[in-house]
């Protein structure tokens, strides 16, 4: 990679903004961060001014939160890659920011090498998904006895492909490892996840929804 | 820049105007709750005192039960609209006389001593409005008293007024009559005087009623954060020396916190589910466990809803910590996956790490832990463990346990 990923963070807690900022500075030489923001004004100005590659973007912030941000800047800068970073593991929280436009989930705990990597994968257009997040979406596309037949089949349902992936990706495996166990190639892992990313993000299945109107964001 | 659409505006509750009022601010109000222009409010409540005199009530009635709004919006009346509002209300004046002229003689009290005592009642009501606009302006508002008790006296007088003409007109009447009419008309007449007295009162009980239970939550959340999140930090401070025991302190402070956050019968789902002993749980504490033993991360992940346990999903998930235990001695790595999948006929758990590996076929009979621990356990109960590993390429332990007729217990509504 011949040029810096440039990064903008936006966290309410300047403490963490500045821990990030020293880690991802000083461990990973790839990565820059252009700039930060403290608040949901402050994050769209500094996006529309900067124009960095990956947004940082923190789930719970005062005036709307991280998903009040996406909704923001995406009319505008559709082409700006966002990953939540959060505290919270809730699947509502996971759910709300996926389906208001993020490419990715990881949780605060992550160390800077693995935030960096996942930096790089959202850049280059693949979701990030943690194990806990392929659990949520994998629960929430299950077929349970009882559950509403889907309303769009397309987009509604998981391939079998899909779910193995998944599957994978929630016992901890890396694409790469999914890749050798299925028997596929490492880009044609990229494209079930992105699929399944996609249709997180488009599905109107029950429990999605619920998910999301729990943070009231559809 | 993004300009998103603001976002709809829901319909916004009843409150009476504070500024840019003429009376007491309820047709203001009215009109700002359904979006209309006030002076079609206004028109309305005089079209509705030809209605035996409907209007008036009406307007009282919303006096009374409708609050002030809090903030404080500065909203100016312009001339025209006072002018336009003034000559609405003599408009309703016209109307009520016409209305009790052509109708029955029984209204015709309304615009004669009882209108009176209307309009007193009017200025006392009116004075408890200012009484609460300075008590929410603070302390501030103490110059003026004494006109306060002034009006107030005033508007007294003029609904006693009113009541006594109204009962001299009926002075033909017997004296039992006139006694009881006396007696009644005083009650109505101290009842409508201190109306908003009372409606303060019930307010106010409701207001201290939420208070309480605010400070009672407030002071939940501190002693909770006290007991845990404080102490952590006081241990976390005494033992800054040592790495390992900070990571173990603040990961497992972290876990309790996140537990009561999110999870079932927690603080942000008061009374959710019933604390049943689940696979999700035993699963999640036995992970607990073995971070607090070993100061590594491990953090399962459940799909599919949650099990009671019986006696073999009890064998699984102690087959799955002594699996943990195993990566967390052997592997030299600090963190493990596991991953539960609840299936209607089987249970699937996977407890993977990323360390050192090892040769299955090296170990010697007497090392106890994988082949008694696990797979004894796993048999006995009618499971199979698959064993993955190889040195360097880290381990995977997949316990498989076949469910006994069991019916799974959320299966229509289970928490995330």
């Amino acid at each position: 990679m011949t040029e810096p990923v440039r990064i903008f963070l936006v966290d309410d807690h300047a403490l963490f903004r500045s821990g990030v900022r020293a880690e991802l500075d000083r461990s990973v030489p790839d990565v820059t961060v252009v700039g930060e923001a403290g608040s949901v004004a402050e994050a769209v100005a500094g996006i529309a001014h900067l124009k960095p590659d990956v947004v940082l973007l923190d789930v719970h912030m005062p005036d709307g939160g991280g998903a009040e941000v996406l909704r923001r800047v995406r009319v505008a800068q559709p082409d700006v890659v966002f990953l939540a970073l959060s505290v919270s593991d809730a699947a509502e929280d996971v759910i709300a920011v996926i389906r208001a436009g993020a490419r990715g989930y990881v949780t605060k705990t992550i160390s800077g090498r693995e935030l960096a990597d996942a930096v790089r994968r959202v850049r280059a257009g693949d979701p990030v998904f943690s194990p806990r997040l392929a659990g949520f979406v994998l629960d929430a596309f299950s077929d349970r006895p009882g559950a509403a037949p889907p309303t769009d089949p397309e987009l509604d349902r998981l391939t079998r492909r899909e779910r193995d992936v998944l599957r994978l990706l929630a016992r901890g495996y890396s694409y790469r490892e999914i890749a050798g166990e299925l028997f596929i190639s490492v880009k044609t892992v990229e494209t079930h996840v992105s699929s399944v990313l996609r249709k997180t993000q488009l599905s109107n299945r029950y429990e999605l929804s619920r998910w999301a109107s729990d943070r009231r964001l559809v | 820049m993004s300009n998103p659409a603001p976002p709809v505006p829901a319909a916004r509750p009843l409150y009476r105007r504070r500024s840019g009022r003429l009376v007491a601010g309820v047709a203001g109000g009215v009109a700002d709750h359904l979006g209309a222009n006030v002076l079609w409010v206004r028109a309305t409540f005089v079209a509705l005192m030809a209605v035996g005199g409907a209007g008036v009530v009406a307007y009282g009635l919303l006096w009374i039960f409708v609050r002030q709004e809090a903030p404080t919006v500065e909203r100016a009346v312009v001339p025209r609209e006072r002018q336009q509002a003034l000559g609405l209300a003599a408009l309703g004046l016209g109307v009520g006389l016409a209305a009790s002229a052509v109708g029955n003689s029984a209204l015709g009290w309304i615009v004669g001593p009882l209108g009176v005592a209307i309009a007193g009642a009017a200025v006392v009501w009116r004075e408890a409005d200012e009484a609460q606009r300075r008590r929410w302006a603070g302390a501030g508002g103490r110059a003026g008293w004494r006109a306060a008790v002034l009006r107030v006296l005033a508007g007294a007088l003029f609904v006693a007024s009113g009541i006594a003409v109204f009962l001299l007109g009926k002075l033909d009447m017997g004296q039992v009559q006139f006694g009881l009419l006396a007696v009644l008309a005083t009650l109505v007449g101290v009842a409508v005087i201190t109306v908003p007295w009372w409606v303060r009162l019930v307010r106010d009980l409701g207001e201290e009623r939420r208070e309480r239970i605010r400070e009672a939550e407030r002071a939940e959340i501190a002693a909770h954060l006290h007991d845990s999140v404080l102490q952590t930090l006081a241990l976390i401070q005494r033992q800054s020396g040592s790495p390992r025991e900070v990571a173990r302190l603040a990961r497992g402070q972290e876990r309790e916190l996140r537990t009561w956050l999110y999870g079932p019968g927690g603080y942000r789902r008061p009374g959710g589910d019933p604390v049943t002993e689940g696979l999700t749980e035993a699963l999640a504490a036995a992970a607990a466990e073995v971070e607090d033993t070993y100061a590594l991360t491990v953090r399962p992940v459940v799909v599919g809803g949650d099990r009671p346990l019986d006696d073999d999903l009890r064998a699984l998930v102690l087959a799955a910590r002594e699996a943990m235990v195993n990566a967390a001695k052997h592997a030299g790595v600090d963190e493990v996956s596991v991953y539960a999948e609840v299936e209607p006929d089987e249970v699937n758990v996977f407890v993977r790490d990323r360390g050192a590996g090892f040769d299955p076929d090296a170990v010697p009979d007497d090392r106890h832990g994988l082949v008694g621990s696990v797979h004894g356990r796993m048999t006995r109960h009618g499971g199979t463990v698959r064993l993955r590993t190889g040195p360097g390429e880290g381990t995977e332990v997949h316990l498989r346990m076949p469910a006994a007729q069991v019916v799974p217990t959320e299966e229509k509504e289970h928490a995330p």
